[in-house]
């Protein structure tokens, strides 16, 4: 896949110094869906801003297809569609005229079929003569994502597109996406839900103070840096682990009838039969066992730990 | 140039405008024929004529120009303060086009509803008066000069401005003194000499006399001397528009 966006070593001073993006590299793919995570403050904000002209880079170089976001910021701009994460609309406006004029705006030419499709495709089709103070929250969300699509734009940024939206419309959103996908679209989203990242991200990257922590393959990133747990329950409630045991790790639940066995999937070996063996071997007798995968979230909160450390 | 851009951002300002057609007209209107039974019958009934100019047809000019002065500032600098306000200046930002479509779509269209206004004004007056336009042309001529030029200006106060506040402040505080203070309802020539030259200073009196010369020949300064201060205030605008462009400033962050 050719890349579609190409971000190297981009700075970001605010007035008065303050520095938000400390030289951020990354390559995206064509088609491709990249969710960015990272903790409030972490310049997610400021790397979409600065790529979609909003603020500009202190320094470094983004191209879009190609084109300069700089020195061809028309030919950049027309390729990118941008969902802030703020919701920012004309209040007294009909729905279809905002997106007409989104349209208008990014130089295509007027287009009511284009526009009613994707009304249609964000359940806005009703609501299309209606001011947007009538809209909901959620509704308003999805006329600023109708806005973004509205020239057909190859790059799709969604700054946080589901924040403060319930689960239904989450799911709806993920639909969506996962539409966009199909179109081709590439999709750059940022996220505070490590679940949003792993059920529709192709690739995550993680952002902290201004840095990109790391980007890797969904599937691979869980498989690194992935721990499972092996929950042992036992028939009797156990006052204090063996010192036979000591040298697991183990740790107890609350009501003291389990352990609970961490240990890396990436291993040679587990040491799950070693552990099972010497259970049987204290005298304990197991009830049942199972085993749980750390989620993203864990790798998530990890790794930010580690770079605060 | 992105012209499809420019149409859509002055369509849509101008639905703005549309939307609040009867608000946007009313209030201008009742200032006008307020201001005509005020100056108009009040004042008129002892000043009667000025240079052989009926007084309640001599202050017209005037009271177009105040209207459209003030128009075209308020609806420029609203109309570009407005989303930065709400937030939705990201999408001007974020569009492929550059800061010259911005201001041709904002100050195009603050410029038209101000032309409108300014007409209905005359239209106006005349079931008050009775108007004959000795220089039609070059009372279009100025009209527009004034819309675009206070358009641009108003634009810039947008720019400037951080709060409601801010917007109102160079109007209230500049624009409606210099307004009153240029000649619209007397001509220069009745103040004291001391005044007169002070006046000079006031740019708005070149515009008002300038705006009158088309109506009845008359005038306070020389005519093309009108037509120079208002290009000159016009370039003056367009000057620090074009900075605020290369700078990006309260725009760009
Ligand atoms: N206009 C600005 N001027 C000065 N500092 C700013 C500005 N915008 C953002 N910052 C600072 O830059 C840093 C990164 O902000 P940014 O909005 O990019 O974070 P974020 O990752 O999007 O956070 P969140 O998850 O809360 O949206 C923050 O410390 C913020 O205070
Ligand atoms: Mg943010």
């Amino acid at each position: 896949m050719p890349c579609i966006l190409d971000i190297k070593d981009l700075r970001k001073s605010y007035e008065g110094g303050f520095e938000a993006l400390k030289g951020v590299t990354l390559e995206i793919n064509e088609g491709e869906i990249i969710a960015l995570l990272g903790p409030n403050g972490a310049g997610k904000t400021t790397l979409i801003s600065t790529i979609c002209g909003i603020t500009s880079a202190t320094s470094g170089e983004v191209k879009v297809a190609g084109h300069c976001i700089k020195d061809d910021f028309r030919a950049a701009r027309r390729l990118i569609g941008l969902v802030p994460q703020e919701v920012a609309l004309e209040p007294f406006e009909k729905v279809i005229n905002t997106v007409r004029f989104s349209r208008g705006l990014f130089g295509k030419s007027r287009d009511e079929a284009a526009i009613e499709h994707i009304l249609r495709r964000l359940s806005l089709w009703d609501k299309r003569n209606n001011p947007i103070k009538e809209l909901s929250g959620g509704m308003k969300r999805r006329v600023l994502i109708a806005k973004a699509l509205a020239h057909e734009p190859r790059v799709l940024f969604l700054d946080e597109p589901t924040a403060g939206v319930d689960v239904e419309l989450r799911k709806d959103m993920w639909d969506i996406v996962a539409d966009l996908k199909a179109d081709g679209v590439t999709i750059i989203l940022t996220t505070h839900y490590i679940e949003e990242a792993e059920a529709i991200a192709d690739r995550v990257g993680v952002i902290a103070k201004g840095e990109l922590l790391l980007v890797e393959e969904k599937a691979k990133l869980m498989a690194r840096m992935g721990k499972k747990e092996l929950e042992v329950q036992l028939t009797e409630p156990l006052a204090a682990i063996p010192a036979a045991l000591s040298k697991y790790n183990l740790t107890q639940t609350a009501d003291k009838t389990a352990v609970i066995y961490t240990y890396d999937t990436k291993g040679e070996r587990t040491g799950i039969t070693q552990l099972l063996n010497d259970i049987a071997s204290a005298g304990l007798s197991l009830r049942d066992v199972s085993t749980r995968q750390s989620s993203l979230e864990d790798i998530f909160v990890t790794l930010v730990q580690e770079d605060a450390a | 140039m992105n012209w499809t851009a420019i149409k859509a951002i002055y369509v849509f300002e101008m639905a703005r405008f549309f939307r609040t057609f009867l608000q946007s007209l009313i209030s201008p209107v009742i200032s006008t024929s307020l201001y005509f039974v005020v100056f108009g019958a009040a004042i008129g009934s002892r000043i009667d004529q000025v240079d052989g100019v009926n007084y309640g047809a001599f202050i017209v000019p005037g009271l177009i120009m105040l209207t459209v002065m003030t128009q075209a500032i308020s609806n420029a600098s609203f109309g570009i303060y407005f989303p930065k306000f709400i937030g939705t200046i990201y999408e001007l930002l974020s569009a492929p086009i550059s800061f010259l479509e911005i201001v041709l779509g904002y100050v195009g269209a603050a410029a038209t509803k101000a032309m409108f206004i300014g007409v209905i004004i005359m239209i106006t007056s005349f079931f008050f008066v009775d108007i004959q336009i000795q220089h039609p042309f070059a009372m279009v001529l100025f009209l527009v000069l004034t819309c675009i030029s206070f358009a641009l200006f108003g634009f810039i106060i947008g720019i400037w401005a951080k709060n409601f506040e801010q917007l109102q402040l160079v109007p209230l505080l500049i624009v409606t003194p210099l307004v009153f203070l240029g000649g619209s309802f007397y001509s220069i020539s009745m103040l004291p000499p001391v005044w007169q030259t002070i006046s000079m200073f006031n740019p708005v009196v070149y515009l008002i006399s300038g705006f009158r010369w088309a109506f009845f020949g008359l005038e306070d300064v020389p005519v093309l001397t009108s037509l120079l201060a208002i290009g000159f205030f016009t370039a003056l605008c367009l000057a620090a528009v074009y900075w605020i462009f290369k700078t990006g400033w309260r725009i760009r962050t």
